[in-house]
């Protein structure tokens, strides 16, 4: 990109490269907008307007940066993860709980999808990869149950720290809906503070359904913060930006990759950089 | 009917009903109106901005404000073009598996629903082809990944087996090895499950494409989440270039997604979608229905 006059045409193309971000058309154009106020008929170049269009999204997106550190605060720590199917809650747990063992925290995992096939399997493997007992039943028991139980024993052994996995469901299964809101409510009738943190794994390849997502699990689960996993395919994940100007919910991490060590707390800057396709130095 | 668009374009043509002509005006608005809608159902924009050149050149030549409802009228226009764009003469969902033992091999990116699905085919195939069917899976990464598809082929019938896991062997191995069996065992169709991977992924995509030349598939489906956003097309043209893809998979079409994705993957591959995903369930698997998506994709 040359230098160029930041007219009507100019914007217009601007918003489009926001849109293809999945940023959605009314907040693609509110940050356009904002790109236009005093340059608006300027010269500028192609590097500058990448930068104004970052720290315009960085601005919406810096009030909800929030870095957590899980094995830190109210003893024991209950953690949900909950989210839609194949969103990568179970991994994510999986790579917090490689955290814990080198900050050497007394954890438990929880595996609270009892429905899935080899959801069980799959977070056993991640507890002994990070060294971390995992509690479970089998497929087909009742998750509110295991749920109580883990938090029962968690106070009983003085764990710091419980991270609890749930199946993937979508928000408009009222049914799916209303067995979380149980495992909610059967976790404060042991702690009423509790669970301490609900977490929704967002899927960065998903487009506009992420804010109905947000504002479902939000209403049954007590949402908290939020996860965007899968940021190092082609997906820019925009859509955490209008999620960020409609919510005032924090954005823990992002997950850019399988591996236990491709988990990175969010960065509004990088976000945003990466959003209007700034390297990374 | 097409509530979301219908509301949009009700306050441009209100009023307008008998007059005689549509201005330009009104019809850049009209057009305006549906790219928005568009959007907001997740379409890719490149696909938008095809979508509505084709809308505008078919608007122009009908007699919109001499109809009753001037709004309904083209929503009706627009909504003929996306099952037209969907693939409205394609055959009802079929595979070609008859030349056993024929291989399906699937592709994907990370929890897209390949596994599922090939379970829920596995169930199509054994349930009313009376197929026998071997489940393969190549996922060596995720954890628990072959016990997954093990247990699916288990549940999806008496014909369906799964595979034994070797564990250590590489995926163009057990491809190998699953062909073998097949042949061996008299299987009518062997399904190749993947690992998931990016579609920027260049080893992963190597070996992918390695996959389908020593198998040789008769299908090679590419599975997509229906809640997919834009990035549809850069997914949907990245495994098309790599891979010879016959088909496509929408899966969790019973979400409240508007399904924006089917239309863009299928505009960038040409591709036909051969099934949806409607369910966690193996019976969760719907045939493609043109009219059913258009009407979603404008918020029916
Ligand atoms: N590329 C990439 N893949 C990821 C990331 N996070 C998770 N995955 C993959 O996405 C797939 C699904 O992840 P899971 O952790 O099983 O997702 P889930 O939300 O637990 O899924 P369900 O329990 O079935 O609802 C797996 O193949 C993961 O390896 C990420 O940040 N990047
Ligand atoms: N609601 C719904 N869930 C589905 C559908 N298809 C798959 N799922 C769920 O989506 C999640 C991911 O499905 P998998 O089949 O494991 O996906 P995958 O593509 O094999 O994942 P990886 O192997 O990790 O890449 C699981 O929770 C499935 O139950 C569908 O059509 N509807
Ligand atoms: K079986
Ligand atoms: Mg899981
Ligand atoms: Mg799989």
């Amino acid at each position: 990109l040359g230098r160029r006059k930041l007219d009507e045409d100019t914007l217009e193309e601007l918003q489009d490269l926001l849109i293809t971000s999945d940023m959605g058309t009314r907040v693609a154009a509110r940050v356009t907008k904002g790109l236009a106020k005093g340059r608006f008929d300027k010269e500028i170049s192609g590097d500058e307007i990448r930068l104004a269009l970052a720290e315009e999204i960085e601005e919406i997106l810096k009030p909800r940066e929030k870095v957590v550190d899980f094995s830190d605060g109210p003893r024991p720590r209950i953690v949900l993860f909950v989210g839609v199917n194949g969103s990568g809650k179970t991994t994510t747990i999986g790579k917090i709980a490689s955290k814990l063992k080198d900050q050497g925290a007394k954890a438990l995992l929880v595996a609270g999808d009892t429905f899935r096939a080899a959801a069980v399997e799959q977070l056993k493997v991640w507890g002994a990869r990070a060294d971390i007992p995992v509690l479970a039943k089998d497929t087909g028991a009742d998750a509110a149950g295991l749920v109580y139980e883990a938090v029962e024993r968690a106070k009983a052994q003085d764990l710091d720290l419980v991270l609890v996995d749930t199946a993937g469901r979508l928000q408009n299964k009222a049914e799916l809906m209303s067995e979380l809101a149980k495992v909610v409510r059967v976790v404060r009738k042991i702690d009423p503070d509790a669970p301490h943190d609900v977490i929704l794994v967002l899927d960065a390849t998903v487009g506009q359904n992420a804010l109905s997502q947000v504002e479902a699990f939000r209403h049954t689960a007590g949402v908290t913060g939020l996860v965007m996993t899968k940021l190092d395919g082609t997906a820019k994940g925009g859509v955490l930006v209008a999620i960020a100007e409609a919510y005032d919910l924090p954005i823990h991490f992002i997950g850019i990759g399988e591996k236990a060590e491709d988990l990175r707390p969010f960065s509004a800057e990088a976000f945003a950089k990466a959003l209007v396709g700034i390297k990374a130095p | 009917m097409f509530d979301a668009l219908s509301e949009r374009l009700g306050s441009i043509f209100d009023g307008l009903t008998g007059r005689g002509a549509l201005s330009d005006k009104d019809v850049s608005e009209a057009l305006r109106e549906i790219r928005v809608a568009l959007l907001e159902a997740d379409v890719a924009l490149p696909v938008v901005k095809e979508f509505v050149e084709k809308v505008k050149t078919r608007a122009v030549g009908e007699e919109v404000i001499r109809s009753v409802k001037p709004g309904q009228q083209v929503i009706k226009i627009v909504y003929d073009a996306l099952v037209d764009m969907l693939g409205a003469d394609e055959e009802e969902s079929h595979l070609r598996v008859d030349t056993p033992p024929a291989v399906v091999m699937m592709a994907g990116l990370q929890g897209s629903g390949k596994t599922t699905t090939t379970g829920k085919i596995a169930k199509r195939l054994a349930d009313r082809g009376k197929k026998k069917v071997l489940l393969a899976s190549l996922d060596v990464r995720r954890p628990a990944a072959m016990e997954q598809l093990a247990i699916l082929a288990k549940q999806a019938g008496e014909t369906v087996s799964s595979l034994p896991i070797i564990a250590g062997q590489l995926p163009a191995d057990i491809a190998r090895r699953a062909m073998q069996a097949a042949k061996i065992g008299g299987y009518d169709v062997l399904i190749l499950d993947t690992a998931g991977r990016t579609s920027i992924d260049e080893q992963m995509m190597a070996e992918a494409a390695e996959i389908a030349a020593i198998a040789n598939p008769s299908e090679v489906l590419l599975v997509a989440d229906a809640l997919t956003g834009q990035d549809a097309v850069e997914t949907a043209r990245r495994f098309h270039e790599r891979l010879p893809l016959t088909g496509l998979v929408l899966t969790r079409m019973d979400g409240d997604g508007r399904g924006g994705a089917a239309l863009s993957m299928r505009a960038v591959t040409g591709l036909p979608i051969k099934f949806l995903g409607v369910g966690e369930k193996l019976d969760g698997l719907d045939a493609f229905d043109a009219k059913r998506v258009a009407g979603r994709i404008l918020g029916q």
